[in-house]
């Protein structure tokens, strides 16, 4: 079996940097905080998430239908329209796209689906240089790293970390950590790579069955200067971001920057209905394995994700780990559900890596049962087989000792014995994960049972 | 009415104070207990980690001990999460559907169904931090989870321990931050586990907890390893047994 991502020790690496764990999870709980505070200023928010909920499931069981209007309307709009089965169709279309245009340079705002196409490698193996224009997603370009969350991507570095990188890679002052110098510094050396590029592409967060227009929303402005410099805009769109009409968008847009972090609105909401004048604008439809998604009953409703990043910022488990730690494009408790979809063996850790808490379910705005489908991914994994084996042996040792009552109570004397008599040194040990940080429990003198048995079955009960 | 009363596999084994507080405190309050002598666990710890077919012969045990009663009452909010919610190895049987229904987690047992107003007996002096565990908060719903900002906040456990004489809750930075049990998460992912029960124990500490009381035993189980491997001036304690009247 192809070997797996293994995110528990991975996660266990980020926490020995204490540093970099501890502020990761004051800042993303901040996010948390803010986002909590913003929607206790919308008092129909839960009334929103439900309507939210029913217009993407809408959608998602109509999307032959709006995919094809969609389809036609940009195309009146004069939008080349594309479709790719895959990411390597997805990668190919838009090479032959760039390459149609003589294209040697490339700027990109931030989109987890391009990400989730491996694009860029696919482009700089042929020659295309590609640049982030999304800060954080540069310093991860820069630092060769994927994003480690979906919002903002180099939330897992330090400020210092930063300063240390862009001195390197663009020559600032490695002591100076203040993120206006760094920024700044950043912009300087932006500048440039939008003047000179051929062609930009983009994301989308959005598009709109009955006008064939698309929404990219960043905080930054970059999507904009990208697409208003070049002559050529391409933006690759997920066929589950289609909502069906441009009222539906003042439902999601009120919904995702209050989810992500915390702020009304999103810096720029930029809409855009074909080419500007003199340009050309194209759009690659993928599917990349969400058709099969949908017509699985445990987990298409993951389909419905707007890729806020609320569920990331909630949980417990991302904000000590890392989104990292995930080893994936999507992380975070979306991440958990999503990318065993694309490659179960290669992600079969990833639904252990909670604590099924259920947090990322009350905050998605779309209302997805992020929590029970970690829950069913376990089972998908254990049917097929694909369980560790020490958990593997444990789980069918234990459900034979708890399936006899018998058994289990000649094991619990045992267990109980082992605990009170062996010494210190055989409990506290690499192989006993639970007393590297925890002590053990003191072992009562008898069980609940024995109690019961001394003190109340033998008087009649 | 005749309450079957469950007691977990590892309150069984670990924390038997806890059971003869449910049980005495039912009784106090005029119930008719029975404990089953042969039950042995819900079949959670298998299920949680995917394994169906492991959990199919404890889930139908589980059904067989407790099929004849008009209620089953259980003092742990995970256990009980599991059987209402997630108790589908074994078949589904009319039996099978009953004992799902009726099974009752204590603090709700106590709130929901007797509508318990007064527990005369109980006093408990200490300034407690309240732990609901999340298949308590958000899986039975004891409280109102921090996430539904807007909803009109609830919560039965408050209910129940603000009638003690003495109680005093203190309040903490991050309401139902989940502690990090997670069962068998708490081994198979250890450093995260351990992180998230350091960080919960110190959001009790910094705000002058003397006591962790929660309706979740093996939450406090964790968190008490932790305690005790930090040295913090801090005790667990079982919901069950304050409202027992345990004298601290």
């Amino acid at each position: 079996m192809m070997r797996a991502v293994d995110p528990e020790a991975r996660a266990a690496r980020f926490i020995a940097l204490e540093e970099h764990e501890s502020t990761h999870d004051r800042v993303v709980w901040g996010m948390r905080q803010h986002r909590d505070k913003a929607v206790a200023g919308v008092p129909e928010w839960e009334k929103l998430r439900e309507l939210a909920s029913q217009i993407k499931e809408h959608t998602l069981t109509h999307l032959d239908r709006y995919l094809e209007q969609f389809e036609e309307n940009a195309t009146r709009l004069g939008t080349h329209v594309h479709w790719a089965r895959d990411a390597p169709e997805h990668n190919a279309t838009v090479y032959d796209i760039l390459q149609a245009h003589g294209v040697r340079s490339l700027i990109k705002s931030k989109s987890m689906l391009q990400e989730e196409c491996g694009m860029t490698p696919y482009l700089e193996k042929r020659g295309i240089t590609v640049t982030e224009s999304d800060l954080g997603e540069r310093i991860q370009q820069l630092s060769h790293e994927p994003p480690s969350h979906i919002v903002v991507p180099a939330i897992h570095k330090l400020r210092t970390d930063v300063a240390q990188l862009f001195a390197r890679e663009i020559g600032s002052d490695p002591g100076n950590a203040d993120p206006h110098y760094l920024a700044e510094a950043m912009r300087g050396n932006a500048r440039p790579r939008f003047l000179a590029a051929d062609a930009a592409m983009t994301g989308a967060n959005f598009a709109v069955a009955e006008t064939g227009g698309f929404v990219v929303c960043t905080n930054e402005g970059n999507a904009d200067i990208g697409a208003s410099v070049p002559p050529l805009h391409v933006a690759s769109i997920g066929i589950e971001k289609l909502i069906p009409r441009a009222r539906d968008l003042g439902v999601f847009i009120r919904m995702l920057s209050r989810s992500a972090l915390g702020t009304a609105i999103t810096q720029y909401t930029s809409h855009f209905h074909g080419p500007r004048r003199g340009g050309e604008l194209h759009v690659v439809l993928v599917d990349d394995t969400r058709s099969e998604r949908l017509g699985s009953p445990d987990f298409w409703h993951a389909l419905k994700c707007i890729r806020c990043g609320a569920c990331m910022n909630t949980c417990p488990v991302y904000r000590r780990g890392g989104g990292l730690s995930y080893g994936a494009t999507y992380s975070g408790p979306i991440g958990v559900i999503l990318d065993p979809g694309f490659d179960l063996e290669k992600y079969r850790e990833l639904p252990f890596h909670s604590s099924l808490c259920g947090s990322c379910t009350e905050v998605c705005p779309v209302k997805i049962d992020i929590s029970d489908q970690i829950y069913k991914w376990r089972r998908v994994v254990a049917a097929k087989g694909m369980l560790r084996l020490t958990k593997r042996v444990g789980m069918s040792a234990l459900g034979a000792t708890l399936g006899h009552p018998t058994a289990f109570h000649a094991a619990e004397s045992v267990s109980e014995t082992a605990l009170a008599h062996l010494p210190r040194f055989a409990l506290y040990n690499a192989l006993n994960p639970w007393g590297r940080h925890r002590e053990l429990p003191a072992v009562p003198r008898r069980t609940f049972r024995q109690w019961y048995l001394e003190h109340r079955a033998k008087s009649g009960d | 009415m005749k309450v079957g009363l469950f007691i977990p596999c590892y309150v069984d084994a670990f924390f038997p104070e806890v059971g003869v507080a449910s049980l005495e405190l039912l009784e106090r309050l005029g119930c008719a207990v029975v404990y089953p002598l042969d039950q042995t666990c819900c079949g959670q710890p298998m299920a949680n980690s995917g394994c169906q077919d492991d959990a199919a012969a404890t889930e139908a045990h589980f059904v067989r001990c407790f099929q004849d009663f008009d209620v089953v009452v259980g003092p742990s909010g995970s256990c009980v999460h599991h059987v209402r919610f997630h108790l589908d190895a074994t078949e589904q049987t009319p039996a099978a559907r009953k004992v799902r229904a009726s099974t009752r987690e204590l603090v709700e047992f106590l709130h929901d169904d007797l509508k318990v107003a007064a527990f005369p007996w109980a006093t408990f002096p200490h300034k407690v931090g309240l732990h609901n565990s999340c298949s308590a908060v958000r899986g039975l719903g004891h409280e109102r989870p921090s996430e539904r900002v807007g909803d009109p906040f609830f919560s039965k456990t408050r209910d129940l321990l603000g009638v003690v004489r003495g109680l005093e809750l203190v309040e903490i930075d991050r309401p139902d931050e989940c502690c990090g049990f997670g069962g068998s998460f708490c081994v198979t992912d250890e450093a995260v586990s351990a992180k998230m029960g350091w960080d919960r124990v110190h959001d009790f500490h910094r705000h002058g907890a003397e006591y962790i009381a929660s309706a979740d035993m093996s939450c406090l189980l964790h968190m008490k390893g932790v305690i005790d491997r930090l040295g913090l001036p801090l005790k667990v304690i079982h919901i069950a047994q304050i409202l027992n009247g345990a004298a601290a």
